[in-house]
């Protein structure tokens, strides 16, 4: 199988804090991949070094067929970077955006037009397209800032937590472009602290914790890994959380609830509750595990 | 990818990216405004307030200070490329610049570049206002092209040590300082009264520092008086700062967008 992104062994460090320790990434052409970790983990540091933009201390990454540090020249003319905030010119107009980045891009202006044009209908920014982008919504200028990475048909985007900052009707703007796109056969490569979005998008997650790779597969393979169901139980007060959190170890607190691993057989289920039978429980939920349960599960045991 | 649709080099990655600094330019006109408005308001100070009192009459000594608030004027304009540059870096813009195949540079080149031009028409409504109120310069048209050169390469030189200062500082606001520095250091230069009526110890630098010889001989050729050693001093200082500039901002550049 041909990967379009192939990361071996990458290293790197700011000052002698280790930041990256050691990643194994592959993505295939045309799939989108999510990058899921939390804040600090190392997923700019590796978008910025999967885009030219930082130079590894070691290991061997290949975008679109070429190394990024022998040939970055080739890698930029395949990639896209969408950076973590909005890198969009204010004081500009979304059409004059567009245009900038495709005579950047080295078209003619003519074509450059001509692909703005086209970007600005197929992201429905016509309206506001002669609008100075300080007035557009954060919606609107995250769909820009996603647009002006097509200007060139880019083999491969990297969205650096495209939503962060989003409200939900935005998010799920951004989402459905992203969705689009891989419809389109673009490669994804994609960072989130967002659970929902990673599972809602990705067709592989790579879990990166302390700089990194915890684990990586579908969503589901992840969930696969922490086992079959999860029992919720939740309890009228902290003094039973606390009681019922004593008679179930290893099990998750969060907020007022417990939640604990079972193999999702009616035995299974029966001894949780058998064993906190003298704690008053408000309600009980059983459900598949989450990404959350999973992500909770492998940063601990990394940590 | 179809290579029709190109158009090769560095310079049209300049060229795009100075048409972006001059709409902003263009755009942020309150900015720009202010930029022409100060020393304006720096010159009627000088000649309707101190101008009686320096016991020189009224056109005698604005032919004195014209020149110094030319050179203030640009000098104040061509420091704010250091706002604009940081802006830039710590907004990202740089680092998408970056993952094209665009020389990185070049968005300093057109950050540069756009100042001059700024410069040249904000100096220009200075020297028309000047004009207005009685200003009288006697230069030929040689000598208006070489105070134009003169001007020229001292923004540019101003403006490309201004990149580096607003790569080297963490902050927008930081990188504004800059522009206070360079509206105090003419008043200790020949710019404004004679640096022989100062103190002994600012007297030494205002005739000797880069600015003085950039006035004198701005002055000289705005009134066709010999110009001196003090046009070549001029050139050597301000092109000297320029190539500083030049290289200090290109090596941050590689250091900070680097990473």
């Amino acid at each position: 199988m041909a990967y379009t992104i192939e990361v071996e062994g990458l290293t790197r460090s700011f000052g002698g804090t280790s930041v990256l320790g050691g990643i194994d990434l592959r993505v295939a052409g045309g799939t989108v991949a999510a990058l899921l970790g939390p804040n600090g983990a190392g997923k700019t540091t590796t978008v910025k070094i999967l885009s030219t933009l930082l130079r590894p201390d070691a290991g061997r990454v290949r975008v679109a067929g070429y190394d990024v540090v022998a040939s970055p020249k080739e890698v930029r003319r395949r990639i896209s970077l969408t950076g973590q905030h909005a890198t969009v010119d204010e004081v500009l107009t979304g059409r004059e955006n567009l245009v900038m980045m495709g005579r950047l891009r080295h078209l003619i202006t003519a074509v450059a037009r001509d692909r703005a044009q086209r970007l600005l209908e197929r992201f429905d920014l016509v309206e506001a397209a002669d609008r100075r982008v300080s007035t557009y919504s954060g919606g609107m200028a995250r769909r820009l800032d996603i647009a002006l990475g097509l200007v060139d048909d880019p083999l491969v985007l990297f969205l650096d937590e495209p939503t962060t900052g989003l409200d939900p009707r935005s998010r799920r703007d951004v989402w459905d472009t992203v969705a689009e796109l891989a419809a389109s056969g673009v490669t994804v490569l994609l960072t989130t602290q967002y659970l929902e979005e990673a599972d809602r998008l990705a067709d592989s997650i790579s879990v990166l914790a302390d700089g990194r790779i915890a684990a990586s597969g579908t969503a589901d393979s992840l969930k696969a890994l922490v086992g079959g169901e999860t029992v919720e139980l939740v309890l009228p007060d902290a003094a039973a959380l606390a009681a019922a959190s004593a008679l179930l170890p290893g099990a998750r607190e969060e907020d007022l609830s417990l939640h604990v691993l079972t193999d999702g057989t009616a035995t299974g289920v029966r001894e949780v509750l058998e064993v906190v039978a003298g704690v008053p429980v408000l309600r009980v939920a059983v459900h598949r595990p989450t990404l959350d349960d999973v992500f909770l599960q492998l940063t601990e045991v990394s940590a | 990818m179809t290579a029709y649709t190109r158009t090769p080099g560095p310079l049209v990655d300049v060229g795009v990216l100075l048409g972006r600094s001059l709409r902003h330019s263009v755009r942020s006109i309150d900015a720009t405004i202010s930029a022409i408005v100060l020393p304006l308001l720096i010159l009627m100070v000088f000649v309707f307030i101190f101008g009686g009192a320096l016991e020189a009459g009224t056109p005698e000594y604005l032919t004195y200070v014209v020149p110094g608030v030319v050179v203030l004027c640009a000098a104040f304009g061509s420091s704010s490329t250091a706002v604009s540059v940081n802006q830039d870096m710590t907004a990202g813009v740089i680092d998408r610049l970056r993952s094209l195949p665009v020389v990185g540079t070049a968005v300093l080149a057109g950050h540069v570049v756009a100042s001059v031009v700024r410069n040249v028409v904000s100096t220009a409504v200075v020297v028309g206002v000047a004009v207005a109120l009685g200003f009288r310069p006697t230069a030929s048209v040689g000598g208006w092209l070489a105070v134009l050169g003169l001007l020229a390469l001292f923004m540019a030189g101003v403006s490309a040590l201004s990149a580096a200062f607003g790569l080297l500082v963490s902050s927008a606001e930081a990188a504004g300082a800059l522009s206070f520095v360079l509206l105090f250091l003419p008043y200790v230069s020949s710019g404004f009264v004679p640096p022989e009526t100062m103190p002994a110890v600012l007297h030494g630098f205002a005739a000797h520092q880069p600015l003085t010889p950039l006035i004198e001989a701005v002055r000289a050729l705005l009134l066709g008086l010999p110009v001196g050693s003090s046009g070549w001093l001029a050139v050597a200082w301000w092109g000297g700062f320029g190539l500083l500039g030049v290289l200090g901002a290109g090596f941050l550049f590689r250091r900070r967008a680097g990473g």
